[in-house]
């Protein structure tokens, strides 16, 4: 029995419901979300250090044991990005307030945002494999409302898109758990596990394994599923495109993690070699698409899908070294994306609100702090030293050579290149070009700005001193590729 | 559109019934078919015949509350019968039970406390959904 | 049993897939709903089917009789059904705006 586990859930819940029953809008609400949000990242911060001093921990619900009851485990990994989550529902919060006080476009931002803190932050927690699927759909259904809530032509249409992959996504999902119980008759990951271990089915595991595989993919938008993101995540308004970008996807990538290196491990040389081609394709793919916009969002959009491409190709090595990357890389690529997309909407706040990069320019001359704010997490998601990106984009290639898959390093590689030439390409269009109409010399809010230096300051800092994160990856890794741990945490004594 | 005299007439009688028959589904849960979000469900069809039979905004006048304000209300109280388990040192959501012998042996605890949750919840997001489906 | 249901599971499966690629907003619709009693459906039949045996146990009674049916594909299908129906009645709520402000009925208007 364990509070600390059930807390990150109760808490955005508890910020919801107040907010709901209060009935209140703009500024008092504002501040109620906010401390929610700031009570939600000191919990989970608090998870985080439990769980590195403690070890994986979990606790049952409704006192009905494992793996009958529903399970609340965090290891490492899951502990890290639940407190990742944390951070990023603070600084999006602290974002949105602004956008938000307008009381009638601003109704129901702060209660939804709350939701989808909680659903990201129960599927991270998830012991269960249905659990996982009730989170994700916690998240989905508060995403789609957020998605659509503005009820502009351009929101709904992302919408319907949105949720028409999504629906289709959900429906892959729980023919896999199906098919995974009638074979099986649990549904708890660990012991999910352990029976798949003890008496290894490799069809079985193959078809539901690839009922899986679809699904989280189509959530973290790996090749050739991913045309759904760029359809929808430049239509919200700034704070939900940024937490959509940070947290979403991840969470699919993150569920992929944690069931091909935990439940279907056997015929593991098929499943990675599958991964490794997904991942070369979903990069290239991604920065393609990037290269050839002209949009800040849409840009931004599509290079979340080439980075989930490192992601998988960690995955997809599976190796130590490889895994530990793609931990690295995911903390890292969380809060550089969701900063990117901050950094687009201040943007466009000097930019008469537009994202087109031929309606914008000139900033740099009145906004010069933004420019170099702009620059860590653009430079850190093309992988330059010192920066956050280039120490994760660096464990995965060496992870690559080790494993002396040539064709994955080189498209990293190349991947790398055009990512930093979509990069440089805002950066000229936006700041240095010089303007037809002189604007853009505003102050900026400090809800803004404030938001934008805290995620800028923790990418330098990971850049600047990469050893601690590093080390606590290679230790998750070591937690991801040795299960029994997992499983003996959630089932106690039941393992030989 | 006026909806038929059968069905108002019919709708008048019906509705109290309903909600009569939805709480005693809500009651009769645990130990036998029945639960909150059944009984939720029954009630949430009460208010939907009404709807037909007097359109949205009757509806909402017959309902009193906001429907938001149940979904809210039927999540906190659920909320509070999960957490009120660590007020005794047990899990989150562990079911405690009371017995009232100066009611004959009646069994209250807190799983009942979350079907009620349940079945404002079930009410608020059903009625909602309907009602904003009719209005425009 | 189980084979019947198979068959029903695999139909729905098609015609849902079918709906799906057809280009009118409302039969996506209709795809999505076939699509996600499909999935219900395969849980139902996956732990087989049992025949008047209940999961309850008769009054007097201590323990289940053997051979009951699985109580657990129920209660997951229950909840399943609960978030489908949720989400298919915002889709619709979704679809109706899309048709009345937009006069979007048809996939290709979704183009940018």
């Amino acid at each position: 029995m364990n509070p600390m586990l059930i807390l990150p859930i109760v808490i955005p819940l508890i910020t919801a419901l107040a907010l709901v029953l209060s009935g209140w809008n703009g500024r008092k609400a504002a501040w109620l979300a906010l401390i929610g949000a700031l009570a939600h990242f000191a919990v989970n911060i608090s998870l985080l250090l439990g769980v590195v001093n403690g070890g994986i921990q979990a606790t049952y619900l409704g006192d009905w044991s494992a793996p009958y009851g529903i399970t609340l485990v965090a290891d490492n990994l899951a502990a890290a990005l639940v407190a990742v989550t944390g951070l990023m529902g603070t600084t999006v919060c602290l974002f949105g307030i602004r956008d938000n006080l307008d009381e009638s476009c601003g109704r129901g931002f702060f209660p939804l945002f709350h939701l989808l803190l909680m659903g990201v932050t129960g599927a991270f927690l998830a012991g269960d494999i249905f659990n996982l699927y009730v989170w994700f759909e916690v998240m989905l259904i508060a995403s789609f409302i957020l998605l659509a809530k503005g009820g502009s032509r351009i929101e709904l249409i992302a919408s319907v898109k949105y949720v028409t992959m999504n629906l289709v996504s959900s429906a892959i999902f729980l023919a896999g758990i199906g098919l995974l119980y009638a074979k099986t008759g649990t549904l708890n990951m660990a012991d999910l596990a352990l029976k798949l271990n003890e008496n290894p089915d490799a069809r079985l595991v193959l078809s539901s394994g690839a009922f899986f595989l679809t699904a989280f993919g189509i959530k973290a938008a790996v090749f050739p599923v991913y045309f759904w993101l760029p359809a929808s995540y430049h239509a919200p308004p700034t704070a939900v495109a940024a937490i959509f970008s940070g947290l979403l996807t991840k969470v699919g990538v993150y569920a992929l993690m944690r069931t091909f290196t935990l439940i279907f491990t056997q015929d593991q040389e098929f499943v990675t070699d599958l991964l490794l081609v997904v991942a070369g394709l979903t990069m290239v793919m991604g920065v393609l698409g990037a290269v050839s916009q002209n949009d800040i969002r849409r840009i931004l959009s599509f290079h979340i899908i080439s980075q989930i491409g490192y992601m998988i190709m960690g995955l997809a090595l599976m190796s130590p070294l490889a895994i530990a990357g793609a931990v690295f890389y995911l903390i890292h690529h969380i809060i550089v994306k969701t900063n990117l997309f901050l950094i687009g909407g201040i943007i466009a706040y000097h930019g008469n609100g537009s994202y087109e990069l031929k309606r914008l320019g000139g900033l740099f001359r009145h906004q010069a702090w933004l420019a170099v704010l702009f620059l860590i997490p653009a430079m850190s998601l093309a992988g330059f030293p010192p920066l956050s990106g280039f120490f994760s984009k660096f464990v995965l290639i060496k992870a690559g050579i080790e494993a002396q898959s040539w064709w994955i390093v080189a498209v990293a590689l190349m991947v790398s290149v055009l990512t930093l030439v979509s990069m440089s390409k805002i950066w000229n269009e936006a700041f240095w070009k010089p303007r037809a109409e002189e604007k853009g010399d505003g102050a900026t809010p400090v809800g803004f700005w404030m938001p934008a230096c805290i995620l800028a300051s923790v990418t330098l800092g990971i850049g600047l001193n990469p050893g601690p994160l590093f080390e606590f990856s290679q230790e998750t890794a070591a937690q991801l590729l040795n299960s029994e741990r997992y499983i003996r945490a959630v089932l106690g004594e039941v393992v030989p | 559109m006026k909806a038929s005299y059968l069905l108002e007439i019919a709708t008048r009688r019906l509705t109290p019934l309903l909600l009569l028959f939805s709480l005693w589904a809500l009651l009769r849960g645990h130990n036998a078919p029945g639960g909150g979000f059944i009984g939720g469900l029954m009630a949430a069809s009460a208010f939907g015949f009404y709807s037909i039979s007097f359109g949205p905004t009757a509806t909402r006048a017959y309902l009193r509350v906001d429907p938001f304000m149940l979904i809210g209300t039927g999540v906190a109280t659920s909320l509070f019968s999960g957490l009120l388990a660590w007020f005794f040192g047990k899990p989150f959501l562990t079911g405690l039970w009371t017995k009232l012998d100066w009611a004959g042996g009646l069994k209250l605890g807190t799983p009942l406390l979350f079907d009620v949750g349940v079945y404002l919840t079930v009410i608020g997001v059903t009625v909602s959904l309907l009602l904003h489906l009719e209005e425009d | 049993m189980e084979w019947f249901w198979a068959i029903i599971v695999g139909a729905l499966f098609a015609t849902a897939i079918f709906q799906l690629l057809r280009r009118n907003l409302a039969k996506l619709a209709i795809g999505l709903i076939l699509l996600s009693n499909a999935a219900n459906l395969l849980i139902f039949s996956s732990a087989g089917l049992t025949r008047g045996k209940p999961p309850m146990v008769p009054e007097g009674v201590e323990t289940l009789a053997a051979g009951h049916a699985d109580p657990l594909p129920q209660a997951l299908i229950l909840t399943a059904i609960v978030i489908s129906f949720g989400v298919i009645a915002f889709f619709l709520a979704l679809l109706r705006l899309a048709s009345q402000r937009l006069g979007i009925t048809d996939l290709e208007e979704l183009k940018e």
